[in-house]
């Protein structure tokens, strides 16, 4: 049995309540629509690049808790990595999500986001913690003038 | 097959049900009603006996779907054990034997919504597709540009998309019948849709969502004044309450096998018979039709005609022994106990300040939706789950409820006759809980 403290940790609490990064970026290069259809979350993320490196990113929209944190979170890890280096963290995010006991292994360049390694004990909530990262993925390709749907 | 009609025996003049039938929008009258021996009834349901997180199992997401009691598991596996084979085609004695038991359900749901013939039940997958069924044959055959549809804000998804469909076939228009602030149906509203552009009206009996009760009777008098048919979705209420067809005078009533408390993947449409012998097929193939040549098929009689395919042949039979387990209680007794724990549970939830209620209708199933300050459903539901309480939390494929009420999605307690009012103070006490975390 899981405690519930494993999944709501202080960390997510308190980027629940005082996400940040929130709003629209100024100017943006890139923005996407994300939207879960199975509990009707849906946020908007928008990001400014500066050459390859995201320079900034925001997001808006309703969602649970988790999939407010894991906005606000992502937005914060975000900031100043290449295209390449945030498709990466991504997939790491995404294996800790769905990986028993991934979060050691997946080493130290998971910062704050390993906050969310209580997550693998609840599969209905994998897609609340995702939803945020799917849709920056589909603000990056858009950036690069490709059309995307989830 | 013609050679097996034997298995139609003339319907009751009165079934057991219909002695007491009521208007499903009034009010039972709880003083007639005998009260029920919960502690037996749980005994019945296996299910309710397991644990979750360590904690008793509180099961308040019935309006999703119902546990099963003993005896329609029992059906199932009789089925399995000693006569399984296929129906309606077989002169051996175990096709006999189902095709027989098969029947046996169509005759029970006839009574149990006091249908004027065994004919007038359709069996198909569920509510959805009763509804899909008659969109395409019915709606497909009749409505053309510039005809009009009408359903609620309150209806299911099952009961919107399909019309949109034919919307888009036909050029048809949908036309929505607002409700108020507590989700009352707008009768007045209603009066004013109504013109002869109506074709189809299309509505549930009660919101799966909310719980609204919908006056379908008188919904149904209204339309037909105007010459449109009528379908009435009673995925929500033949489980809850005496529903008499004959008596509402609707067209078309489909609900599902699954909440009400026999297995998934069977459910039914009634259609009168007139209506039902003057639409086309609704799929092609084995069991619908009488002689099939490379030149031309001749449909079968009804209501084989619309069932082409093996069906849920276990399925439907376990829908008979669910039917009796309730008949068993009696309806009308469920009926009175159901608003009963829903009149204490809208008093405990209504004693906590973070939470808001959804739907207050006047008249309502045993369903309660709600919403807590400051946090998402999906937060509630996941605390409850860890205190062994299941609810159901998101939209509740009623997307246009959600919008009507501004709210993303709610938290829904759906409460049936094994619940007691010993579950709804752990769901109390769970929702105290999730407002302690996310304070």
């Amino acid at each position: 049995m899981s405690e519930l403290s494993d999944l709501y940790q202080e960390l997510i609490l308190d980027h629940n309540r005082s996400p940040r990064n929130r709003g629209k970026v100024e100017d943006a290069d890139g923005s996407a629509q994300g939207y879960n259809p199975l509990c009707g979350d849906q946020i908007s993320v928008s990001l400014k690049m500066d050459g390859d490196r995201i320079e900034a990113v925001k997001f808006e929209g309703s969602g649970c808790a988790i999939s407010t944190a894991s906005a606000s979170l992502m937005t914060e890890a975000l900031k100043g990595k290449t295209r390449v280096e945030a498709t990466e963290l991504f997939e790491k995010f995404h294996r800790l999500l769905t990986e028993d006991g991934s979060g050691v292994k997946l080493g130290p360049g998971m910062g704050k986001l390993a906050v969310f390694s209580g997550v693998c004990q609840y599969p209905a909530r994998v897609k609340c913690a995702t939803l945020a990262w799917h849709t920056v993925k589909a603000a990056i390709e858009n950036e690069e003038g490709q059309v995307t749907t989830e | 097959m013609p050679t097996l009609r034997y298995f139609r025996r003339p319907l009751l003049k009165q079934s057991l049900e219909s002695v007491f039938t009521v208007n499903p929008s009034q009010t039972v009258n709880q003083s007639d009603a005998k009260p029920l021996d919960v502690a037996r009834i749980r005994a019945d349901f296996p299910i309710l006996s397991r644990t979750v997180n360590g904690k008793p199992l509180v099961y308040l997401d019935n309006a999703a779907t119902t546990q099963k009691p003993k005896p329609v598991i029992a059906a199932v596996q009789h089925v399995y054990e000693s006569m399984n084979a296929n129906i309606h085609r077989g002169v051996h004695r175990l096709s006999v034997e189902t095709t027989a038991a098969y029947e046996k359900s169509r005759l029970q749901v006839a009574r149990l919504i006091n249908a004027a013939k065994e004919s007038e039940i359709v069996f198909v997958r569920g509510a959805t597709e009763g509804i899909n069924l008659v969109a395409q044959t019915f709606g497909r055959t009749h409505l053309v540009e510039g005809d009009e549809i009408i359903v609620s804000t309150l209806e299911h998804h099952a009961n919107i998309v399909p019309w949109q469909i034919l919307c888009e076939q036909t050029g048809a228009q949908l036309k929505v019948v607002p409700v108020d602030d507590d989700a009352n149906f707008l009768i007045d509203e209603y009066k004013k849709l109504l013109s002869e552009k109506t074709r189809i009206v299309a509505m549930l009996q009660s919101s799966n969502a909310l719980g609204t009760v919908i006056p379908v009777t008188e919904v149904t008098r209204l339309a037909h004044d105007v010459g449109a048919t009528v379908l009435i979705d009673g995925s929500q209420s033949v489980q809850h309450h005496p529903v008499d067809v004959r008596e509402i005078d609707c067209d078309f009533y489909v609900f599902s096998g699954h909440k009400m408390y026999a297995p998934s993947g069977v459910g039914v449409l009634y259609g009168k018979e007139a209506l039902l012998a003057s639409m086309p097929p609704y799929q092609g193939g084995g069991e619908m039709i009488k002689s099939v040549t490379f030149e031309q098929t001749i449909y079968n009689d009804l209501p084989h005609k619309f069932e082409a395919g093996t069906p849920n042949i276990e399925g439907t039979i376990g829908l008979g022994a669910a039917i009796a387990y309730l008949q068993d209680i009696g309806l009308s007794n469920i009926a009175a106990y159901e608003a009963q724990l829903l009149k204490y549970a809208t008093e405990q939830l209504s004693k906590i300040p973070e939470v808001r209620l959804i739907g207050t209708a006047k008249e309502k199933v045993s369903v309660i939706s709600f919403v807590v300050e400051g946090i998402h459903p999906h937060d509630i539901g996941t605390v409850l789950d860890q205190e062994g309480v299941a609810i159901r939390t998101g939209h509740h494929c009623a997307q246009p409820t959600m919008q009507r009420f501004n709210v993303p999605a709610t938290a829904r307690a759906s409460m049936c006759f094994y619940n007691t009012e010993a579950d709804i103070d752990q769901l109390v006490d769970a929702i105290q809980k999730t407002i302690k975390v996310f304070a």
